[in-house]
């Protein structure tokens, strides 16, 4: 498959969180501002890709029985590779990430890929697909991040464009989470048939 | 005695695991169509949680601490869980297979529940002692279980008799009433207990 082709589709008709449903936690968790968002999916992106590529150098090695335990080692090693980094280069965004650094272990976005991709395909191929699945959960989270955060808090950017100056509130605690995710689906869902 | 009231309180409504926190979402909506399976995940989950809490607490204060391995946290409690939900699977098949057959087909999903993990985690951020640990985790099941059998009631009566816009079927309607279900649990947020 050529990689525009693929791109598309971890971008639009087969993106993770919008059409596959999958990866729900840390994208209702993190989107509550541009920066924290971003900062989520390209440290899940990060984790993807790496994830990945070793599991589909190790596919003809690790027996099928024990398979999910031995995919969920891989993934937590360069978890915790990432949370080390981002406490030591980049405190601010490890803090308001908190939790939900460590707990993209357990995102089913890189364990679904790893069965379901990664698995089964050679190096370079499982590299790109965990390219572009992550580039779609992060665009995901940018839509959802902009909306809650322009809404929520009446800013662009953590605050470096104020656009107006009673934001409702609403939109960046939970409640707003659910209800924007749900309008961004029902929107996609729309489009999706349109373009068939 | 206060602080594990306060505990218990906070993980139940105030800070319900899914409806404030988001952890535990893919089986909050993956398995809320009944009211029937959504307990039955309910009290899996909340099995699992007091018991990782148990061991990971055992794990971190004995083997990890000591040793200055903290930084393996994340690494040694997803494979405790992972072991121990396996475990508890086989456990439940041999000697109590009226259980097994009531939660089995839950326990694999449980691995991969962030409210497992987060519980564990949470437990060593707030400094929690051994049993305040297992209190949090039972109590965050509960949580759990409250949110997403109220839950799957509310999606029973929607797919029974409800009309909204067509491209909203399935999941859109489902986070619209979820959303619904965090303003009000947003009215607890103002509850102090001492």
């Amino acid at each position: 498959m050529s990689f525009a082709k693929s791109l598309k589709e971890g971008l639009v008709t087969n993106n993770p969180v919008l059409v596959q449903l999958i990866g729900m936690c840390p994208t209702l968790a993190t989107s509550t501002s541009l920066v924290n968002g971003v900062g989520m999916g390209l440290s899940a992106t990060a984790v993807l890709i790496c994830s990945n590529i070793v599991i589909s150098l190790l596919r003809k090695i690790i027996p099928n029985k024990v398979r999910i335990a031995a995919y969920i080692t891989v993934i937590a090693a360069f978890v915790t590779m990432v949370d080390l980094l981002l406490q030591a280069f980049i405190p601010s965004l490890s803090a308001s990430l908190g939790l939900f650094i460590p707990l993209i272990v357990v995102n089913c976005i890189i364990l679904g890929r790893a069965e379901a991709y990664a698995s089964k395909n050679s190096v370079g191929a499982s590299a790109v697909d965990g390219l572009v699945m992550g580039l779609g959960f992060t665009l995901a989270l940018c839509i959802m991040s902009v909306i809650r955060e322009l809404l929520g808090a009446g800013t662009i950017g953590g605050g470096a464009i104020t656009v107006f100056s009673q934001p409702a509130t609403i939109m960046i605690l939970p409640a707003g989470g659910f209800l924007t995710l749900g309008f961004v689906i029902a929107v996609m869902q729309k489009l999706l048939k349109k373009g068939e | 005695m206060t602080s594990i009231l306060s505990i218990a309180l906070g993980a139940v409504l105030i800070n319900n695991f899914i409806m404030s926190q988001f952890l535990g979402c893919c089986p909050f909506f993956g398995v809320s169509k009944k009211i029937d399976t959504a307990a039955g995940m309910g009290m899996a989950v909340t099995f699992v949680m007091g018991l990782a809490s148990a061991v990971t607490w055992l794990i971190n204060t004995f083997v990890l601490v000591p040793l200055g391995l903290g930084y393996m946290q994340t690494v040694a409690f997803i494979l405790v869980i992972a072991t121990l939900v396996q475990f508890v699977e086989m456990f439940l098949m041999k000697s109590m297979p009226s259980l097994y057959q009531a939660l089995g087909i839950f326990l694999p999903l449980i691995t991969t529940n962030c409210a497992v993990l987060g519980v564990a985690l949470q437990n060593v951020q707030n400094d929690y002692n051994f049993l305040e640990s297992i209190v949090y985790g039972i109590t965050g099941g509960l949580g759990f279980t409250l949110a997403i059998v109220l839950f799957a009631s509310i999606r029973e009566r929607l797919a029974a008799s409800a009309d909204y816009p067509k491209c909203f079927e399935g999941f859109p309607i489902a986070l619209v009433s979820a959303s619904l279900m965090a303003m009000a649990f947003l009215g607890f947020s103002g509850m102090k207990i001492w």
